[in-house]
């Protein structure tokens, strides 16, 4: 198997950063590393580097699972955040998968246009 | 010996050094008062919550998550190494809360109660058979360990703790506004007294004998005057609302506060917070505060002690032993297991401090006891601490034991006089 790395715009990851700091920081930390038992890590997990269209969801729906990220749970809640624009989620997201030692492929304010259309 | 600590954030290298030979840190890595020394009874236990220590110097550890199927451990130095060799599990249940009152063991899963009959040395007759005391209690995602303490007069006091973090329609969801009245008040957001001695009560059994209250992970009863006190999980997320509230502003503004609680109090949550700048209760943005305005907030109950924001206070205890100096006396440990809602700015807590009590009332400043649990400088990432304090027991001689829930390290905390 290749990984072709695609490199992200440096644009992107700025604008993706400021979205970070401003919805994202304050429960998933500066690393990324999240709350050990209380908030998910955004480290490597099948979350963030996995399927376009669930993490995108999870930005519009928010997440209230009790469901286990590597042998461990999360408690807190957290809140949907379509109220974001397509163009933000795209960059916090794409910031999201190509930060905290993570590299996957971007993802387009197209992406979330078409998933947000597709999701009640 | 010479300990490496990465820290991740900016990926640099702390070196942790000592010199001594036995591989043995100082103080197992703990600053403390002059006189004061600390020792590491246990490691790898798991995720040790809340603990008690026996008569005879046995220790009850609640853990949050199973080791091979059970949920408490109860651990013993038999040989007086200084290291536990003895240990035996029981309980099915993940959980916190852990007491000892008047020849029974009490430990709580995240929705019930149980209780198990000790010996006359304190230990289990009957591990695998406790009586249930209460049960059906709201178990929801946040919030959801259960406290416990007993008085003198046959009472249990349990916290439930409110499954959100201020009521909102949309549970930290950003503007949301709060419920109102909070529905969320009738079965949680308070303590509620039982009788410890009546099998399967439940809410209808039980009596709401304080609310407002967040979620309280550490009470204590003060024998002195006795009462009950307790220390609330302030809320998080100021910043939800930036039109009066930045970052900076909710990491430093909503207190920790610590009650001494009567029945029928009501400490002001979802609807009240006591701001420590203004050092007074202020209505919440999610009921229209906009961080001045104190409509709804004459007349709750008044913390005892402000503590900063987000240190997020794990267990509180009395001392009563006779083993520390007098100024301990009757005064009370918290055990702050370190914030989270800090970022941008550093994380803050992790740490054991004192509260000198006079008469059942604090009797001056609060200071830092135990610190260095985090084993790193600075904590920008809960997850960068090695330790976090979450559990704190007297033993027979006046020792005061800390637990750990990330390592899963008991500590122990003496003091010698020369």
């Amino acid at each position: 198997m290749v990984f072709l790395s695609v490199p992200v715009d440096k644009a992107t990851m700025e604008r993706g950063k400021k979205v970070y700091i401003q919805y994202c920081i304050a429960c998933h930390q500066v690393d990324g590393g999240g709350v050990p038992g209380l908030n998910p890590p955004l480290e490597k997990t099948p979350h963030v580097l996995g399927s376009k269209t669930k993490l995108i969801r999870i930005i519009l729906k928010g997440m209230d699972t009790h469901e286990e990220i590597d042998g461990e749970t999360y408690s807190n809640v957290m809140a949907p955040h379509n109220h974001l624009t397509d163009q933000q989620i795209a960059d916090v997201l794409t910031y999201v998968r190509n930060s905290f030692g993570n590299i996957a492929i971007a993802i387009t304010p197209g992406d979330v246009k078409y998933v947000r259309a597709r999701t009640k | 010996m010479t300990v490496l600590i990465i820290n991740p954030v900016n990926d640099l290298l702390i070196l942790q050094g000592n010199k001594k030979p036995s591989g043995v840190t100082e103080n197992a890595g703990l600053k403390l008062p002059a006189g004061f020394s600390a020792s590491v009874l246990a490691d790898s236990v798991g995720r040790a919550r809340h603990i008690v220590v026996t008569k005879k110097g046995a220790l009850y550890i609640k853990l949050s998550k199973l080791i091979n199927g059970k949920g408490i451990l109860r651990v013993k130095d038999t040989d007086g190494d200084g290291k536990i060799d003895d240990i035996k599990s029981f309980g099915n249940y993940i959980g916190t809360g852990i007491t000892i009152k008047d020849g029974y063991l009490y430990a709580s899963s995240n929705d019930e109660v149980f209780r198990y009959a000790l010996d006359e040395n304190e230990e289990v007759i009957k591990p695998d058979s406790p009586e249930k005391i209460i049960k059906g209690l709201i178990n929801g995602r946040q919030h959801n360990t259960k406290s416990l303490v007993l008085d003198d007069k046959g009472y249990i006091y349990v916290n439930i703790g409110s499954p959100l973090n201020s009521c909102q329609e949309i549970d930290r969801g950003a503007g949301s506004k709060g419920k109102d009245p909070c529905p969320v008040l009738d079965s949680a957001g308070g303590i509620w007294q039982f009788r410890a001695d009546k099998l399967n009560q439940t809410y209808k059994e039980g009596i709401r004998y304080a609310t407002g209250l967040r979620n309280v992970m550490g009470l204590d009863w003060n024998y002195q005057i006795n009462e009950l006190f307790v220390i609330q999980h302030g809320r998080d997320q100021l910043d939800m609302f930036p039109e009066y509230f930045n970052a900076k502003q909710n990491a430093d503004i909503p207190a920790e506060e610590m009650f001494m609680i009567k029945k029928g109090a009501n400490c002001g949550w979802p609807y009240c917070y006591f701001d420590v700048q203004q050092n007074k209760k202020v209505l919440a943005p999610e009921y229209g505060g906009d961080g001045k305005n104190t409509t709804r907030c004459e007349g709750v109950e008044q913390p005892i002690v402000a503590f900063p924001a987000h240190l997020a206070p794990n267990a509180l205890l009395f001392y009563t032993g006779s083993m520390f100096p007098d100024k301990y006396k009757n005064g009370a440990f918290v055990a702050f297991h370190g914030s989270w809602n800090r970022s941008p700015e550093k994380q803050e807590g992790y740490y054991v401090v004192f509260v000198p009590f006079k008469d059942g009332k604090p009797s001056g400043p609060w200071e830092i006891f135990a610190d260095g649990f985090a084993g790193v400088e600075t904590v920008m990432s809960p997850k960068q601490a090695q330790h976090r304090p979450c559990g704190l027991a007297q033993g027979p001689d006046g020792a005061l034991y800390v637990s750990d829930d990330v390592k899963g390290t008991i500590y122990k905390i003496i003091y010698k006089n020369n």
